[in-house]
């Protein structure tokens, strides 16, 4: 195209203005669906960092706490080490079978109640509301001209806007560190600096993308609207718009009668398009503006029983009951398109990775050794002719208290062992550590065994907390030996 | 540019007006902000090139104007680094080398501290491990010859051993034994001395060598052979031999003498390295508690 000017001024017609969506308030079931959902997400989101959980002196008492600088994460009575990062990960992947789970049986249901931007774009629309008025009046106020009123207006809801998204960010960080510390120091202004700069970058993205591009994030950001189309099958409840119900779209439906002309359902009074989030039509059939958060079906159940027709000209429905209900028939229930193999699968992986959690999280030791043989020197001559190997040893001790831990040797006879700190003199079968809290020993150990036996020798050396018959750990590392040479005379 | 613009029928979306070979291009038009975020994306990218390094010049690139440099960032992470050290270090500095092991975190810090410093300026001749080789001392072992607690360590590194310009060096000369014994004499001390390493079987040679040995050599190695840190003299008892202790290697050394020379380290390294090398090599294994007492022989 030698047309460039085209292709860079933004007012070409290749390039498209958001269209502002007004969307009008409605009440329903789902619209009631919608504010539970809302309720209960953003008051996890806000209260959890402030939920207390003792933990004893050694560890924080913040019931959620990601600790960045300690690489810990507390949940509750679970806490996890870098090394267990697998929980996170298979938590992680528990939310995409559950995505996956929840998009087969409901299709996108998480984009309709739970995803953030929704929760906080419906939010934004309250604000506005309380402010502008409903649909007509911000339209009328959008296109009336700049006076004080308005100004005012503006500048109260882009105000109550920002500070909903710092209330956002600000929740944010106290999920990585002390929260009322963090509130203490954050308030006196001698918190550390990224605590600043993320609320900033937070708040700063909850308010442009709550307040100003809306839908423009779903329909042009987000990827999700494009994976769930692999998600949907011909059993996935979407929201549908019955149009073998609704056409034609007759005005007046009497009128028409009289001229026994034919009728559908839909009286075109354009309720389903006023109250839609992303301004949508959903009559137009499926698309990717769709998030089926199913405002659409309350305002049109509203219109029908005041024309006194049947609710459910716009419901969730799946495919092939849209083609068995367009064939005259009755729809499977609800619940058998639920229950079919597609989502029993899924429900079975997730659940099985959920319990092998739970199972590994119950059954994990708080006490973990790894041992290393030093590789440089492989072995030490020693003055009295034993041979010592040297070991770096790790001793993590995962409980929140200090613990004695006893290290012992087993499978290497005639066996000596020390540390630095106990030196040669303290040289026996076992060796006593103190490991802090909640944190990692290391330590050198030195090894020492009689020349004569093999000339690499796997033993191992297990770690067990002192006076207790708590199951400890064991790992199974060398020893070696030098050549031997027999230069008897 | 001809503009045919047209309503397709099947989309109900107009085209651009443009066709090549009977292929159309509908028009569906992107939101405007991405366009203008793509315009932002290019006003930053102007701002890079005047606040950075940017366009490269014959020598060297545009400075920009925050001075910014990677070699400036690299300068400034090293003096943060050497700033966070600097209490620590003054610590080291403060604290005698007899109660530098006494604080955990003293130590902790010395020894890594050495660590670095030993890949640097030991491992020629120790060896990477510090397992030295052929003359040159393994310091993993609990054999020292001038003594293993850390203030004896901490004087040899500083000192030296043998330095020729240096009266503060740790010095001691074994004496050729070529002239002075005859080679059956020398023969039999080396069968001495290999009976009391344990090498061999006491026999008529090694009883020979007693004698000879109680006369020439146990002023230095002790009536025992068991050696004496005063004059750095190695224990002839024990399993670790420095040159070698087979018989030709003995020989030799009685014939010869030996005289190994480590350089000393005081006008090369600062006090605080040298501190740092003596509790590394001192962590090593073999360190001894002071006063250094010798090893006892401890059955494995």
């Amino acid at each position: 195209m030698s047309n460039l000017e085209g292709l860079i001024d933004p007012g070409s017609p290749l390039y498209e203005r958001r269209k502002g969506v007004y969307p009008k308030a409605v009440d329903g079931f789902f619209r009631r669906l919608k504010w539970a959902a809302m309720a209960v997400t953003l008051t996890i989101y806000y209260v959890t960092p402030w939920l207390r959980w003792d933990r004893g002196p050694y560890a924080p008492d913040q019931a959620v706490l990601v600790d960045l600088a300690h690489r810990r994460f507390y949940m509750f009575a679970i806490e996890i080490w870098p090394h267990e990062f697998y929980y996170v990960a298979g938590l992680l992947v528990m939310a995409g079978i559950g995505l996956f789970l929840v998009t087969s049986a409901v299709g996108r249901a998480w984009c309709g109640y739970a995803c953030p931007q929704t929760v906080w774009t419906d939010l934004f629309q309250h604000v506005e509301r309380a402010i502008d008025g409903d649909r007509n009046a911000q339209i009328r106020l959008a296109h009336s001209p700049w006076g004080l009123e308005k100004i005012a207006k503006r500048v109260a809801k882009h105000a109550i806007w920002i500070i909903i998204g710092a209330l956002t960010g600000g929740a944010w960080i106290f999920y990585f560190a002390d929260a009322p510390t963090l509130m203490r120091h954050f308030m006196a202004g001698d918190a550390p600096f990224v605590a600043y700069s993320t609320v900033a970058i937070l708040t700063a993205t909850t308010y442009i993308f709550g307040g100003l591009m809306r839908e423009q994030v779903c329909i042009y950001m987000c990827p999700w609207p494009r994976i769930q189309t692999a998600m949907l099958d011909e059993k996935s409840l979407v929201v549908t718009y019955k149009d073998w119900r609704g056409e034609p779209r007759t005005h007046g439906v009497k009128k028409a009668a009289d001229e026994g002309l034919k009728t559908g359902d839909c009286i075109d009074c354009t309720q389903c398009v006023q109250v839609c989030p992303t301004g949508i039509d959903i009559r137009e059939g499926p698309q990717i503006g769709c998030i089926t958060c199913a405002l659409c079906i309350d305002a049109c159940d509203k219109v029908m029983a005041q024309i006194g027709r049947p609710r459910g000209l716009i419901d969730y429905c799946t495919l092939d009951d849209a083609a068995i209900e367009k064939a005259g028939g009755t729809p499977k229930p609800v619940l058998k398109t639920l229950f079919r193999p597609r989502t029993l699968a899924y429900l079975s992986i997730w659940s099985a990775i959920g319990l092998a959690m739970l199972f590994s999280l119950g059954a994990r030791t708080r006490l973990d050794l790894s041992v290393q043989q030093d590789r440089n020197p492989i072995y030490v001559q020693l003055s009295d002719g034993s041979i010592r190997n040297n070991y770096t040893i790790k001793v993590r001790n995962m409980e929140a208290r200090p613990r004695k831990v006893v290290l012992k040797v087993s499978g290497l006879s005639d066996a000596r062992m020390w540390t630095q700190d106990g030196g040669r003199a303290s040289a026996s079968d076992e060796v006593e550590v103190t490991v802090d809290p909640d944190s990692v020993l290391k330590v050198r150990l030195f090894v020492a065994a009689p020349s004569k036996g093999p000339e690499r020798q796997p033993f191992e050396i297990s770690a067990q907390a002192a006076g207790t018959n708590e199951k400890g750990d064991s790992d199974t590392t060398q020893f070696e030996r030098p050549e031997h040479e027999e230069d008897e005379e | 540019m001809v503009e045919n613009k047209r309503i397709d029928e099947p989309t109900g979306t107009q085209t651009v007006g443009h066709e090549w070979d009977g292929i159309e291009e509908l028009n569906t038009p992107l939101p405007r902000w991405w366009l203008l975020t793509f315009y932002a994306c290019i006003l930053w990218a102007i701002g890079y090139v005047i606040f950075f390094p940017a366009i490269p010049m014959l020598h060297g690139a545009t400075k920009g104007i925050t001075g910014w440099s990677s070699h400036g960032q690299l300068e400034a992470s090293m003096n943060a680094e050497a700033k966070r050290r600097a209490p620590i270090t003054a610590a080291i500095a403060a604290t005698p080398i007899e109660q530098l092991l006494a604080n955990d975190k003293l130590k902790q810090a010395a020894i890594e501290g050495g660590r670095a410093a030993f890949k640097v300026h030991c491992v020629q001749c120790h060896g990477s491990g510090a397992t030295g080789s052929k003359g040159y001392p393994n310091l993993n072992d609990d054999d020292w010859l001038w003594g293993g607690d850390i203030a004896t360590i901490h004087y040899t590194i500083t000192h030296g051993v043998r330095n020729p310009d240096h009266n503060e060096t740790r010095f001691s000369q074994m004496p050729a034994f070529a002239g002075v014994l005859t080679p059956a004499e020398i023969s039999s001390v080396v069968s001495f001395v290999r009976t009391i390493s344990g090498q061999q079987q006491p026999n008529a040679a090694s009883a020979r060598g007693a004698t000879l040995f109680a006369a020439n050599c146990s002023q230095c190695h002790g009536p025992e052979g068991k050696g004496g840190r005063q004059f750095g003299a190695p224990n002839l008892t024990d399993a670790i031999w420095l040159y070698g202790g087979d018989r030709a290697t003995i020989t030799q050394t009685v014939m010869k003498s030996r005289f190994g020379v480590m350089p000393r380290w005081n006008n090369r390294l600062d006090p605080v390295t040298i501190k740092m090398l003596a509790a590394y090599v001192h962590s090593l294994g073999g360190g001894e508690a002071a006063p250094s007492a010798p090893a006892a022989n401890v059955k494995p």
